[in-house]
């Protein structure tokens, strides 16, 4: 028996891991966008200066960790596992980013959901007695995920005002059991939920259900309210996935309110920027999490922040094949107490 | 939630395509094509050239322009606003093209360039030949049995 599971399948961890830092690296759209600011770096190349979009997303990652390995003030050597992951098919935005780390790798898949995943095994493996300190990075590439999941870059397809753009950046976290800083308390990993939503320029659309599934869940098993929260940030279901998933919590008598924010919403202006529905991608959340809310959090302007990466787990493959889009939603508590 | 009642919602919430946008842009940006064809063609008659040459190079200048334009990053944008407007010329061919060349030159000749340069084009080139294939056969046959000369 759990010791450790509250109701259905929230998690409350006996030793809170401590997030010690977090850095975000973006591309420059990302850097033009509302958040600009507040990323660490940006680079102004697509390519990264390396020769390929792959290249250049590992590149992004390597420089995530980087950063926030030095404001924690540690070396690679000190982490005991890090867990990674991003879009590109099987994993290789991570293992090349990685491969020359020596840090034991945990490779996730849980597409845009994967940093609140990492998040998640990280303070695991923390609580578990498993590991003292932890990095969960992850990161996206426009233009590394365009070319796998959809046309040619410079070939002249139509946007549908469904789909949203996918954010070239990374974030990592370094995760710890001991130390100052914003603490993950509760975590309720996400079920895999499909809605038969078929339409790959809607990815928001495919996801929302599962989104409402695990904070409906979250708010049963741990008898709170949207109230409660300073913050409730989803990952990636930008402005059709959020509207939907204020209507589906609707049903539950869960009213998502001011303090209700999409990361996808959050990083670009829709306005300024023809992104359609908003932004995407692991880099989505990591971004925004690692350098927005985070070092937000630090500085007390959210005391209590709910975060739940959300990802669509198709392939190009199951697409063609004619397959609906299965989503999934992970959820972290953070507080600064 | 049910499936049928959440596909429903889904439609209710999801923004209509803007048609009528998309018909004024393709009107206008295909129209201006098909307009830049034909200058291109009253050129070439006037250049000396008979009228079947002078189409083909008419052709032919505006596939080396639309792959210009792929090249220097622009014909990516002006489909945004043309829709079908830049796809349905020759100009949208010569886009499908030559898109996946720059894209997949990183992954060298033989494995990138050689087989990703259909990847787009290829089902028009597969049943466009499928097509003419099947037409000229019932051609050849209404032909032979004297229904066309």
């Amino acid at each position: 028996m759990s010791r450790k599971k509250l109701g259905s399948g929230t998690y409350e961890l006996k030793t809170p891991a401590v997030i010690l830092s977090s850095a975000a690296m973006v591309g420059r759209k990302e850097k033009q966008g509302p958040l600009g600011e507040f990323f660490d770096h940006w680079q102004n190349d697509e390519y990264c200066g390396e020769d390929s979009f792959e290249k250049a997303e590992s590149f992004l990652q390597k420089e995530a960790m980087k950063y926030a390995l030095e404001k924690a003030k540690i070396s690679e050597k000190d982490l005991d596992f890090v867990f990674a992951g991003d879009l590109l098919n099987q994993c290789i935005g991570s293992n090349y980013s990685l491969r020359d780390s020596g840090v034991q790798f945990f490779g996730l898949y849980g597409a845009c959901s994967t940093m609140v995943e990492g998040l998640i095994l990280s303070s695991m493996a923390i609580d578990g007695g498993f590991a003292d300190r932890c990095a969960a990075v992850t990161s996206s590439h426009f233009c590394s995920s365009e070319r796998q999941y959809r046309f040619p870059l410079e070939y002249g397809g139509f946007r549908p005002q469904s789909a949203q753009w996918t954010v070239t950046g990374a974030g990592c976290a370094v995760v710890s059991s001991a130390g100052n800083g914003v603490k993950i308390k509760r975590v309720c990993p996400g079920a895999i939920i499909d809605m038969n939503i078929t339409d790959m320029a809607n990815m928001g659309a495919a996801m929302a259900p599962a989104a409402a599934l695990t904070l409906k869940r979250f708010f049963d098993d741990t008898a709170t309210c949207p109230d409660d929260y300073d913050l409730i940030l989803s990952g990636d279901l930008g402005k059709i996935g959020s509207a939907l998933l204020v209507e589906l919590l609707k049903t539950d008598h869960i009213i998502l309110k001011d303090n209700y924010k999409d990361c996808g919403c959050l990083i670009f202006d829709p306005a300024r920027q023809d992104v359609h529905s908003g932004g995407s991608g692991c880099g989505c959340v990591a971004s925004v999490l690692c350098g927005y809310v985070l070092p937000q959090m630090r500085a007390k302007a959210w005391k209590k922040v709910l975060v739940m990466g959300t990802g669509a787990l198709m392939s190009p493959t199951s697409m063609m094949q004619g397959e609906s889009i299965p989503g999934i939603a992970h959820l972290v508590e953070l507080s600064l107490q | 939630m049910r499936s049928e009642d959440y596909q429903q919602l889904v439609w209710r919430k999801t923004p209509k395509k803007p048609l009528w946008k998309g018909c004024l842009g393709a009107f206008l940006i295909g129209g201006l094509i098909c307009a830049l064809g034909e200058v291109f063609q009253e050129i070439y008659l006037y250049l000396g050239l008979d009228e079947t040459a002078a189409s083909t190079m008419e052709s032919v200048t505006l596939v080396l322009f639309s792959i210009l334009l792929t090249g220097i990053g622009v014909y990516d944008k002006l489909s945004r606003v043309a829709g079908a407007g830049t796809l349905v010329p020759i100009t949208g061919f010569a886009n499908a093209m030559s898109s996946p060349v720059m894209e997949f030159r990183v992954e060298g000749m033989v494995l990138g360039i050689g087989p990703k340069i259909f990847s787009v084009a290829g089902s028009v080139i597969a049943y466009g030949v499928a097509a003419s294939t099947f037409y000229g056969l019932i051609y050849y046959i209404l032909y032979q049995i004297g229904v066309v000369g």
